[in-house]
């Protein structure tokens, strides 16, 4: 730059800087409701099971929608499926990760009993014929819902940026342990 | 022709002379100017500014802290927040405060100490600023929405790791981090390089001032352990973003890798915030003494050793994580020998006010907290040196009092002092003495009261980073003593903030040296014009204000219709050559967006390292774009004062 | 919990030198801020500041002085801390017992691991050791990094996963010692606690045979209810009672639940009101620990608890 003050051609940063601001802001509030972290979904003393809607047609009022936001696309919950999926050995038949074995593989587009969050929700608390048992009354209600929304993620019916990333968990605790105790030399 | 000419102090400058200079150094007008200043002392206030304002905010999450700590189960925060907001308080004080805080009072001060006209790659030092301060806003943005980083600003894997914190909460920390970094690393190359080619002549290696040389370890250091955390954080991103296995034992990674990597940063950091606060304390004790400082190549020396010694400590931070007792007895033995030379420092400050005359001004109440509670810091440090004493206090309170004693004691008491000792310079105005005094006395009981009790509160099991703790454990009566002291703290910041702002406005004139201080700063006005100097001084002395001959020497021969400045040799500082600096520029800022949008965008997106480049190569281009600079044949010739 | 009421010969080591370490460190601060604050005060009085060679002399000597002094005193507490290092890494003995811990979050699972496959004892959260006698604790961890500590035992070690460490302990003198997670490790790392209680070889010995057992088969037809509860809704997924249908290792084992003094890692004490709070909402209790809720009537909640409270 020569040393005589170049004052021209910055007109075009403040419009940057705030295009800039507005996309950072846009970002971060669609990462907030992902972030959204809820532990005390279900109060103690509601009623157990929601009636689960299947289709179109339904008894009664509607219902209102206990997936939204709080489960489906929302990290928290995403990750706390992950833990509870190799937990309650759901990859004692699906595989961990999804890839199926005895059960139907999880992570593949073909759904059995559908896709929705309503289905899957029903498929686990219901139990399917051959061989999917039913969790009603041992599974809570939110975690079958974060269970939902990890099996969701594995057939890749997400967002992608909810996907959750491997697992850290370890099945063994590594090699044994050194004979020597902390601070022999 | 470069000359060194005596100019007595009578003799009127040459009137056009001075109108060039002001011509050519001037800033652009308004808010353009503002944001294509590339003068290192508007850069720098900024900057100090943008770091004052992280401390505050840091400071308000400690209260917090405190706040829900007062009692045994307390339901101010939950878990969840009290862990964002512990993560946010760690995260803004470090590397939001404490380490930019020390490059951008340095990036303000060294060029006026060096006796300079602007820092050496002013663009840079810009651009520096500007992704610094999209990484602070990054931060902040996050924990507005709830997105805030809760696993420790330490933030260890596993629990940083993909599964165990699900979202961006950690994404946004390493990227923050990074930010960081790059900032911080930007600004030591450009201190050292402004040290080292730019001083005055005359100002050999051994007549640089104090402050100079901690500055000059620091910009090492900071060269030197950056990288150690840029590449852990980055890392820790692929790892999240990318599935890769650099910390999952499962796959054969490693825990222990991420801890190593972060404390080799983590521990030179410290002393990345210790040594220009010693520095400020080696500036401000003569001129308050009235007296020069005893033992100066001592203090030299032992900054020196205290910048290597600095990478050899790591490891204690991690003696219980039961590694071979020989390793531990090393890092035993290093931690204890960096007492030694900081106890050189103290003890030549003692020597110094010993024969001296003090006068207790604002800044020296300062620098005499920092001293009284560094020492203690420093025992306690020798303590926690110690494996199996630091196996029982490790991850407890005694810890957290520790560092917060050498945290607060020895870097933001001296950082006040500077500020006093400093803001007349940068602002023309003189800080209210009375208000002062309130601030520091508010201050130095207040950090007693917090921090004292939590020694005992440590070795009566209190462990830290816990939301809350039970009635039973009987922790409750001091942890209310400690939250009474951070109110007085919080107390004593509103004192300095109403003293700032009433002294800008009615604050008594500074004029050239109110505290009849020695360094090169002072023998300019206040503010110091954008060209720091009419005629760049010449040095004849350790003290150069204090020893100027009656003749007083400056140099003559640089153009006043460029930016020039002196490039002198490395050792002796005799004049080698003249350098064009940069004038104001608006590529600075447009190259820091596109770093903006990479980091941000790779959280979410991996195309995001490709739009970032992309957006940044016309910035670059805009940068480098070659000026046409007509040929300037007049050389250097030396002529002895 | 302290770490200066030791109970054991290395918490008793490093408690001596961290009185070592407390005493010279008041003496060097008392010295050292004496100085200043001498200098201060007749620096204070003198109406000119003095100069000179032979105060610069004065000086020099002084300040070379305290360094010496430093130094010798620093390489004291180096050799001083070399020696409790060594004297705190003891190699078990053969004949200690070996426990291993494995950290979860946020609870501690305990294996008594007897040579004898039959002989092992898993429980949780409250460690039962014998007064005299060394014991070997391994850790290891399979989610985040925890930290084992006990103050008045010893130091800390921490449980990091993909890593085995272990180290040797001894208690002199009976009583229950409070430990605590120390490594940050989530959501309720601040409720992360367990006990140690040492007591008599016969009284450790008696404990031990207890919980080989199987769980108590339910003796009243409240608790047969009960146990139905058990297995019937949430609880089997995650919990162990030996004897019984119950075998899942996600959560602690509860088959001999009623011979603990806490629940919820240390955080409650393990009394029939907390145990009800606890199993109807844990997660107002410890926010974000992985048991859920259990939506259970009256008289199912009335009826497990009983059974819980016979498993002693």
């Amino acid at each position: 730059m020569s040393s005589v003050a170049d004052c021209g051609g910055g007109g075009g940063a403040g419009r940057a800087r705030s295009g800039a601001v507005a996309l950072l802001l846009l970002g971060v509030l669609a990462a907030c409701e992902r972030e959204r972290r809820v532990y005390r979904e279900v109060p103690p003393g509601a009623t157990a099971f929601p009636a689960v809607q299947t289709g179109e047609l339904q008894a009664g009022p509607p219902t209102a929608d206990p997936t939204a936001g709080a489960y489906q696309e929302n990290r928290w919950a995403v990750s706390q499926g992950q833990i509870l999926f190799t937990q309650f050995n759901c990859a004692g038949c699906h595989s961990a990760g999804g890839g199926g074995g005895m059960g139907p593989p999880l992570n593949d587009p073909e759904w059995i009993y559908g896709s929705d969050p309503e289905n899957i929700f029903a498929t686990v608390v219901e139990g399917r014929p051959n061989g999917m048992p039913s969790f009603r009354g041992r599974i809570g209600n939110a975690q079958v819902w974060q269970l939902v929304a990890y099996v969701r993620t594995l057939g890749g019916l997400t967002a992608k940026d909810t996907w959750p990333a491997r697992a850290d968990a370890m099945d063994e605790v590594g090699p044994e342990p050194d004979p020597m105790p902390r601070g022999a030399l | 022709m470069v000359t060194i000419e005596d100019a007595l102090t009578e003799q009127p400058l040459d009137p056009g002379e001075r109108e060039k200079l002001e011509r050519t150094w001037q800033p652009c007008p308004g808010f353009r100017g503002w944001l294509t200043s590339v003068d290192h002392k508007s850069v720098g206030k900024r900057y100090v500014a943008t770091a004052f304002l992280f401390f505050l905010l840091g400071g308000l999450e400690a209260s917090a802290i405190r706040l829900q700590l007062a009692r045994p189960e307390n339901r101010l925060l939950d878990p969840d927040q009290y862990n964002q907001i512990f993560t946010m308080h760690g995260t803004t004080m470090m590397f939001l405060f404490g380490v930019p805080v020390v490059l951008a009072s340095a990036t303000y001060l060294i060029p006026l100490m060096v006796g300079t006209r602007n820092i050496s790659y002013p663009r840079l030092n810009a651009f520096g600023y500007w992704v610094y301060l999209i990484g602070g806003l990054f931060l902040y943005s996050g924990f507005i929405l709830n997105t805030g980083p809760d696993s420790g600003w330490f933030s260890y894997v596993p629990l940083a790791g993909p599964e165990y914190s699900p979202g961006k909460r950690m994404d946004v920390w390493a990227q923050t981090v990074t930010f960081t970094e790059i900032a911080a690393i930007i600004a030591g190359i450009e201190l050292i390089v402004t040290i080292l080619k730019q001083r005055a002549p005359g100002m050999s290696l051994h007549r640089m001032p104090l402050y100079v040389w901690a500055i000059l370890v620091t910009s090492f250091v900071v060269l030197f352990a950056m990288p150690s955390v840029a590449l852990a954080s980055q890392m820790l991103a692929f790892d999240r973003l990318v599935g890769t296995h650099f910390f999952n034992p499962a796959e054969g990674g490693d825990p222990f890798l991420w801890q190593h990597l972060f404390w080799f940063f983590g521990h030179p950091e410290v002393y990345i915030m210790f040594l220009p606060a010693a520095g400020f304390a080696s500036e401000i004790i003569p001129v308050f003494a009235r007296r020069k400082m005893f033992g100066h190549t001592a203090v030299v020396l032992a900054l020196v050793a205290t910048g290597f010694i600095s990478f050899g400590l790591w490891v204690h931070h991690m003696f219980a994580t039961g590694l071979p007792q020989l390793s531990q007895s090393f890092f035993t033995a290093a931690s204890l020998m960096i007492a030694i030379p900081s106890g050189v420092q103290v003890f030549c400050w003692i020597a110094t006010l010993w024969a001296g005359r003090p006068r207790f001004d604002t800044p020296l109440l300062f620098v005499l907290g920092f001293i009284a509670l560094f020492v203690l810091g420093g025992i306690t440090g020798v303590m926690v040196g110690s494996v199996p004493f630091d196996q029982q206090v490790h991850d407890t309170y005694f810890v957290v009092a520790h560092l917060h004693y050498v945290q607060v004691g020895a870097f933001v008491f001296p950082l006040f002092a500077a500020f006093y000792f400093w803001f007349p310079k940068v602002t023309g105005r003189m800080l209210s003495e009375r208000a002062g005094k309130w601030n520091f006395w508010l201050f130095f009981l207040g950090v007693n009261i917090t921090f004292f009790p939590m020694h005992f509160l440590g070795m009566m099991g209190m462990t830290r980073r816990i939301y809350t703790y039970l009635p039973e454990t009987g922790w409750g009566d001091l942890n209310l003593l400690a939250t009474a002291g951070a109110m007085l703290i919080a107390a004593s910041v509103v004192v300095f903030l109403g003293n700032i702002a009433w002294s800008l406005r009615r604050g008594g004139l500074a004029g050239e040296n109110p505290w009849d201080a020695h360094t090169l700063e002072w023998a300019t006005s206040s503010p110091p014009p954008p060209y720091n100097f009419t005629h760049l001084p010449v040095v004849e002395g350790l003290y150069p204000v204090w020893e100027r001959s009656a003749e007083r020497p400056v140099v003559t021969g640089l153009s006043a219709e460029r930016r020039e400045i002196l490039v002198t040799t490395v050792l002796d500082a005799e004049p080698d050559s003249r350098h064009e600096n940069p004038g104001p520029s608006i590529w600075p800022l447009l190259s820091a967006l596109p770093v903006g949008v990479t980091f941000i965008g790779g959280i979410f997106t991996p195309w995001a390292f490709v739009i970032g480049p992309a957006l940044m190569l016309p910035a670059l281009i805009g940068w480098g774009w070659p000026q046409a600079i007509p040929p300037d044949d007049r050389s250097i010739e030396e002529v002895a004062a | 919990m302290s770490a200066a009421d030791p109970a054991g010969p290395q918490a008793d080591r490093i408690w001596d030198l961290g009185l070592l370490f407390i005493t010279l460190g008041s003496v060097v601060y008392a010295v050292v801020i004496g100085f200043l604050l001498y200098a201060l005060w007749q620096g204070g009085r003198r109406v000119e500041s003095v100069g000179g060679p032979a105060v610069e002399h004065g000086l020099t000597q002084w300040v070379a002085g305290a360094i010496v002094v430093t130094t010798v005193l620093l390489l004291g507490l180096l050799v001083a801390n070399l020696a409790v290092g060594r004297a705190t890494a003891e190699f078990a003995q053969p004949g200690a017992l070996t426990i291993r811990v494995t950290g979860h979050q946020w609870w501690w699972e305990i294996e008594y691991a007897d040579p004898e496959p039959s002989r092992r004892v898993v429980t949780a959260n409250e460690i039962h050791i014998p007064v005299g006698r060394q014991v070997r604790v391994e850790v290891s961890s399979r989610d985040v990094i925890h930290s084992f500590w006990v103050p008045n035992l010893h130091g800390k070690l921490d449980l990091t996963p993909g890593y085995r460490a272990s180290t040797v302990l001894r208690a002199d003198r009976p009583g229950v010692y409070h430990g605590r997670c120390a490594e940050f490790c989530g959501l309720q790392h601040a409720r992360m606690d367990f006990r140690v209680i040492a007591e008599s070889p016969g009284r450790f010995a008696a404990w031990y045979e207890g919980q080989l057992r199987p769980g108590r088969a339910p003796a009243t037809t409240l608790e047969q209810q009960g146990q139905q509860v058990f297995l019937s809704r949430g609880c089997v997924l995650c919990h162990t009672v030996r004897g019984s249908a119950a075998g899942s290792r996600v959560g602690p084992d509860l088959t001999h639940l009623a011979s603990r003094g806490t629940i919820a890692a240390g955080t409650l004490p393990n009394t029939r009101g907390h145990l009800a709070g606890w199993v109807l909402d844990p997660q107002s209790i410890k926010p974000g620990v992985l048991m859920p809720p259990n939506q259970l009537a009256a008289n199912e909640l009335r009826a497990l608890l009983a059974y819980l409270q016979s498993l002693n």
